[in-house]
């Protein structure tokens, strides 16, 4: 009971977390500066860059169970991974009905021909299938294939970061950032998953006689 | 719009010392251009005058200072106003030097003396897709060099910012390989659109805006408007500007406002003009061809972006 109780504050806090930028940014429109002297730019970039930070977020939550044993945190992933996809879809649809006001020629051309929105749409894109897939019903449906599709947030999160790439000027400094953590995370990945590709490795090539490394772990 | 007939210290320098503007074209045998160019010097006031049309609402003062591409002071937008308080535009000297008869450093004053105040209302195009309307006070760039008397080598004008990263924070890091360096054609920097100014809305430029000389050249993207100018170089190599150095395939020399060549990462055919909610179209030559597109007759403005 005290468990279940701490696990549900949990959700509420991260509930509350979860919708704070979007408090903020209506704050900061309707009370605050308007969202300074380009508000359709700024709008664009907040929904951007607090989408991506959902995005490694929720990336980070596995290594971060795995390192520290905390275990619950599994149970709040879903909902870190489905406010990404809130904010992605919001900055998404800031640009077409806001920046572009339904412009759908230049919307069209703009994703055929500018690398940085076919990139953006692209992350987009990509996690619509994984945000519709995250229901207990379509977990037990898809069983392994739902792991492999869900994958498919390790490309868009990368994609996303190219986008922020090359949306920038000069200053590299935040997408560098972006980029360093998802490396980060992606690494810790490999490991885990070289490690356990590596021990039936060893283990036939004892059979064999070679020489392995068993004191290793 | 209206040119005041003010002039800075009037008097001080006789206008003896100062070449005719046609035989300084006799002397750089700008025959091509030599004619238009006169021509449109005669009628400079009457045609400048046209420039400010009635869609163009001025952008408020407010949102002038504080929306500011100026990487030495930061690059975030808002980044110019908060971070250039440290920043001392007076006293200020100008080095001209290079290829003309006339080099020297010159306390900005001296610099500024005797050329005619104009109060240009310009629209400024950047290149990130978004547009102002800046009521402009300064002089016109070509009194300035008529002054510095360019030898007949002289076809470009370099103009390069102060290196001051105790004052401006961006220089401490290399966004950009400091100083800031821009640069016009002569025939460009001679022309009647082309300024340094001094003020915005007839006050003093703040630090953020360029302070206390900066180029204002409306017909191309705003990165082409150097600020904050300590030095003017007469050349006859096409100047490698900061940009162009940083990313040759997406800023090139000339940076004409052409809504039909894009710069390779997004469209320039539109723009959002600060204050309003929709883009509009993005005009040839920001709307001033009738000024300047003789200048570029038989060039190919999709090799010289």
């Amino acid at each position: 009971m005290v468990l279940k109780r701490r696990i549900r504050l949990f959700k509420t806090g991260l509930w509350i977390l979860g919708f704070t930028p979007l408090a903020w940014v209506c704050h900061r429109f309707f009370l605050g500066d308007g969202l300074g002297v380009n508000p359709v730019a700024e709008a664009q970039l907040w929904g951007g860059l607090t989408s991506l930070t959902f995005l490694l977020a929720a990336l980070s939550i596995t290594p971060l169970r795995r390192l520290t044993g905390w275990n619950d945190l599994q149970k709040v992933r879903r909902l870190v991974g489905l406010f990404a996809f809130f904010y992605v879809t919001l900055h998404f649809l800031i640009w077409i009905g806001i920046d572009q006001f339904f412009a759908w020629s230049y919307i069209l051309e703009d994703i055929a021909e500018r690398p940085y929105i076919m990139v953006g749409f692209t992350a987009f894109a990509l996690l619509i299938p994984v945000a519709m897939t995250s229901t207990k019903g379509w977990i037990r449906r898809l069983g392994k294939r739902w792991v492999t599709l869900h994958r498919l947030v390790y490309v868009s999160s990368l994609l996303g970061i190219i986008h922020f790439f090359w949306i920038t000027k000069a200053d590299d400094r935040w997408p560098i950032l972006a980029l360093m953590v998802w490396v980060v995370l992606m690494s810790i990945r490999s490991v885990w998953w070289l490690k356990s590709r590596s021990h039936p490795a060893r283990a036939r090539g004892m059979k064999k006689g070679l020489s392995g490394t068993p004191g290793r772990a | 719009m209206f040119i005041r007939k003010r002039r800075f210290g009037e008097g001080d320098i006789p206008s003896s010392e100062i070449t005719p503007y046609e035989l300084y074209l006799d002397r750089r045998r700008f025959l091509a251009h030599g004619a238009t160019l006169a021509g449109v010097a005669v009628l400079a006031p009457s045609v400048l005058g046209a420039t400010e049309t009635e869609e163009d609402e001025r952008t408020p003062y407010e949102d002038i200072t504080h929306y500011n591409n100026y990487y030495e002071f930061g690059t975030g937008k808002e980044d110019p106003a908060k971070y250039s308080g440290d920043f001392v535009p007076r006293p200020w000297t100008v080095t001209v030097e290079g290829e003309c008869s006339n080099p020297g450093t010159f306390a900005l004053d001296d610099f500024l003396k005797g050329h005619e105040i104009v109060e240009p209302v310009y629209r400024m195009r950047c290149v990130e897709a978004w547009s102002m309307v800046i009521p402009w006070r300064g002089v016109r760039l070509r009194d300035v060099i008529m002054r510095a008397q360019p030898t007949g080598k002289a076809e470009f004008v370099e103009m390069t910012t102060v290196l001051r990263p105790a004052q401006m924070p961006g220089q401490r890091r290399r966004i950009l390989p400091w100083p800031y360096v821009e640069g016009l054609r002569l025939d460009e920097a001679m022309n009647e659109l082309t300024i340094l100014a001094t003020g915005i809305y007839g006050k003093d430029l703040l630090n953020q805006n360029g302070a206390p000389l900066r180029l204002v050249t409306p017909w191309k993207y705003g990165f082409k408007g150097v600020k904050s100018i300590v030095k003017m170089r007469f050349t006859s190599d096409m100047p490698e500007n900061t940009w162009q150095v940083m990313a040759p395939n997406e800023y090139g020399f000339y940076a004409n406002v052409n809504p039909e060549v894009d710069h390779p990462r997004w469209s320039q055919a539109r723009e959002r003009r600060i204050g309003e909610f929709r883009r509009r179209p993005t005009l040839m030559f920001n709307g001033y061809g009738e000024q300047v597109a003789h200048m570029y007759r038989g060039m190919d403005l999709t090799k010289w972006y």
